[in-house]
């Protein structure tokens, strides 16, 4: 039940991200779980390699996500939008970006290239115990970790100041404005550059924060956690919720971590993963603007 | 370049020495050329992992527990990937652009993880082996069909069928204003996709002595999606280029083996950001062709 939360947490941090991109600019952003994937990667390698104090390595690693998001606008995106392409054409682009970050951390070795980035290569590791401070509570017969009790407080606080910027602030008016048509957001004076930038940097963090506090709580962190785990159930967590919408996407990862788990306690290991596509696949094909989602064009 | 240069010095020899890779260009090519055949319908199908699975493991399973002859087996598998295409068809082909594609993403997963990892039949994780691959002898099969399908598709785009899925994809309501069954033809596009992606697998699977449930996942469907996007959907050859392209690539570079990741994502971004319409695109193979040659008027059809 706690174990649903938690990972439910993660989905919907993660999963804010895509689809606040989505939202704004239409496009689905894959390169989004190579950004989860550094965010964790990079945390690791200042608290083991650098011998930095755990709360330096995660504001570096949401760092360098954020960066990665700088990247994306600027290398996969802001050309094809010059030109006009159509969004598919942005999906290969992030695609290809994601193949690059993941090959650089895969590569990663002691006195390889990549060294300073990541030193375990294709290898599984977790955060060591006593690198990160995790005090341990028993209450009622649970234990709680404080590295998984965290992640409630600190995905609520960050939805509701996320919320709060979209909804009152002069950038999230902005913001909404360009979701909604940019070029009469350009012509009202807003700067679209800017504004989509600000997404893919808000979006990348968010990433990149989700992918430390998957590292912290599931104690797995490797080139592949952004692809294995969260690539595609990201992608059924903001379908749950319908596309583009926030709370829906928030909605939509506690929903498909209880029904992970469910499905775990129920059915085994692999019917786990099963569950959660049919699930994406059913609420597409009977309910297309997802469970929560009033209206299909109900943006940010 | 020793792969290079020996296409190009001593092509028999390259011939022995590379069977394995040609034969997995031409699967590749017949998978390109099942996603073309929905691109160029205005469908972003991305389904073909899944029908290949299927087509893979029918075949498989009907040779190891019938011993059933190769042809009957592999036709059977080609033939209940088009049915298994009609039966997903049926709902997911009311949804449009990324909706579609993510609801074909969820079938291919969905399959995988629900159903061929928890069946008996299917080997569950572990896979089924085949000892009766035959690796050299399928490589002509392999070549023969990839002409056949080629040839198939060209003709199939230019006449009557070609022209109502063109229709459908530059403006589907304009296209049923024209008294063209949308559906139909939307759905004759979702099957013959189904089935050229059932026949790859099918193949795929008489050429390894191994069929691994993990080969047709969310990667696979990423990587047939780029043959297409990376030698255009204008035309049929555009997607086979692009197979042919990224088949070989990781032979091409082989001196930064360690590196192949990262330079395939640079060539993908480059030619995306560089050369939309696809290597392949705008009246032919427009790189190659000499500047004293009449330029054909044509426009380039944007996918998706």
């Amino acid at each position: 039940m706690l174990n649903a939360i938690f990972i439910g947490s993660i989905y919907a941090l993660f999963a804010v991200g895509y689809t606040l991109v989505f939202g704004v600019l239409d496009i689905l952003n894959l390169a989004h779980s190579a950004v989860f994937m550094l965010g964790a990667a990079v945390t690791y390698t200042m608290v083991v390699n650098h011998g930095q104090p755990f709360w330096i390595a995660c504001v570096v690693g949401i760092a360098a996500a954020a960066l990665m998001g700088l990247v994306i606008e600027h290398v996969c995106l802001r050309p094809l939008r010059r030109r006009g392409a159509p969004p598919i054409s942005a999906l290969i682009s992030t695609i290809g970006l994601a193949l690059i970050i993941v090959a650089a951390v895969e590569q990663g070795r002691a006195g390889s290239f990549f060294s300073w980035l990541w030193v375990d290569g294709a290898n599984s590791v977790s955060f060591p115990a006593n690198a990160v401070p995790n005090p341990t509570w028993k209450v009622a017969g649970l234990t709680l970790e404080a590295s998984k009790v965290a992640i409630i407080p600190v995905t609520i606080l960050l939805m509701l100041v996320l919320g709060y910027v979209i909804r009152f602030t002069q950038v999230g008016r902005g913001l909404r404005a360009v979701a909604e048509n940019p070029r009469a957001a350009r012509l009202m004076g807003i700067d679209v550059d800017r504004m989509i930038t600000l997404t893919l940097v808000i979006s990348s963090a968010l990433g990149g924060l989700a992918g430390i506090l998957f590292g912290l709580a599931i104690g797995d962190i490797s080139p592949y956690i952004g692809r294995d785990n969260v690539e595609v159930r990201g992608l059924a967590v903001i379908v749950l919720g319908g596309l583009g919408s926030i709370p829906g996407a928030v909605a939509g990862g506690y929903l498909l971590g209880g029904i992970e788990v469910l499905a775990l306690v129920a059915l085994g290991s692999n019917a786990r993963a099963g569950v959660a596509f049919a699930a994406l696949f059913l609420v597409l094909v009977i309910r297309p603007q997802g469970l929560f989602g009033a209206r299909l064009r109900e943006k940010v | 370049m020793d792969f290079l240069t020996q296409l190009f010095t001593d092509p028999v020899g390259f011939y022995n020495s590379h069977t394995l890779l040609i034969a997995q260009v031409g699967i590749n090519s017949i998978l390109a050329a099942s996603i073309f055949v929905v691109l160029y319908s205005g469908q972003l199908s991305l389904a073909a992992p899944g029908f290949m699975a299927i087509g893979a493991y029918t075949s498989v399973v009907m040779g190891q527990r019938w011993h059933t002859p190769l042809p009957l087996s592999i036709v059977a598998g080609t033939l209940f990937a088009g049915v298994a295409g009609l039966v997903v068809g049926l709902p997911v082909l009311r949804l449009r652009g990324v909706f579609l594609a993510i609801a074909t993403i969820g079938f291919i997963e969905a399959l995988r993880f629900g159903v061929i990892l928890n069946l008996p039949i299917t080997g569950e994780g572990l896979g089924l082996s085949n000892p009766d691959a035959d690796p050299l002898g399928g490589l002509n099969i392999v070549l023969v069909s990839v002409a056949v399908v080629v040839f198939l598709l060209w003709r199939l785009t230019k006449g009557r069928l070609g022209h109502a899925w063109a229709a459908i994809r530059q403006d589907e309501l304009a296209a049923l204003s024209q008294g063209i069954n949308v559906s139909r033809y939307k759905m004759i596009a979702f099957v013959v996709s189904a089935v050229l992606a059932g026949f790859a697998g099918a193949l795929e699977s008489h050429l390894n002595f191994f069929v691994d449930p993990n080969e047709y996942g969310v990667p696979r469907t990423v990587q047939v999606l780029t043959f297409a996007v990376l030698g255009g959907t204008g035309n049929i050859f555009g997607p086979v280029v692009g197979a042919l392209f990224i088949t070989t690539l990781p032979e091409i570079i082989r001196q930064v083996a360690n590196y192949r990741d990262i330079v395939s994502g640079a060539i993908l971004i480059a030619v995306i950001v560089f050369r939309p319409q696809g290597i392949v695109g705008r009246g032919g193979l427009a790189i190659l062709r000499p500047a004293w040659w009449p330029r054909v008027r044509t426009r380039a059809p944007a996918p998706g």
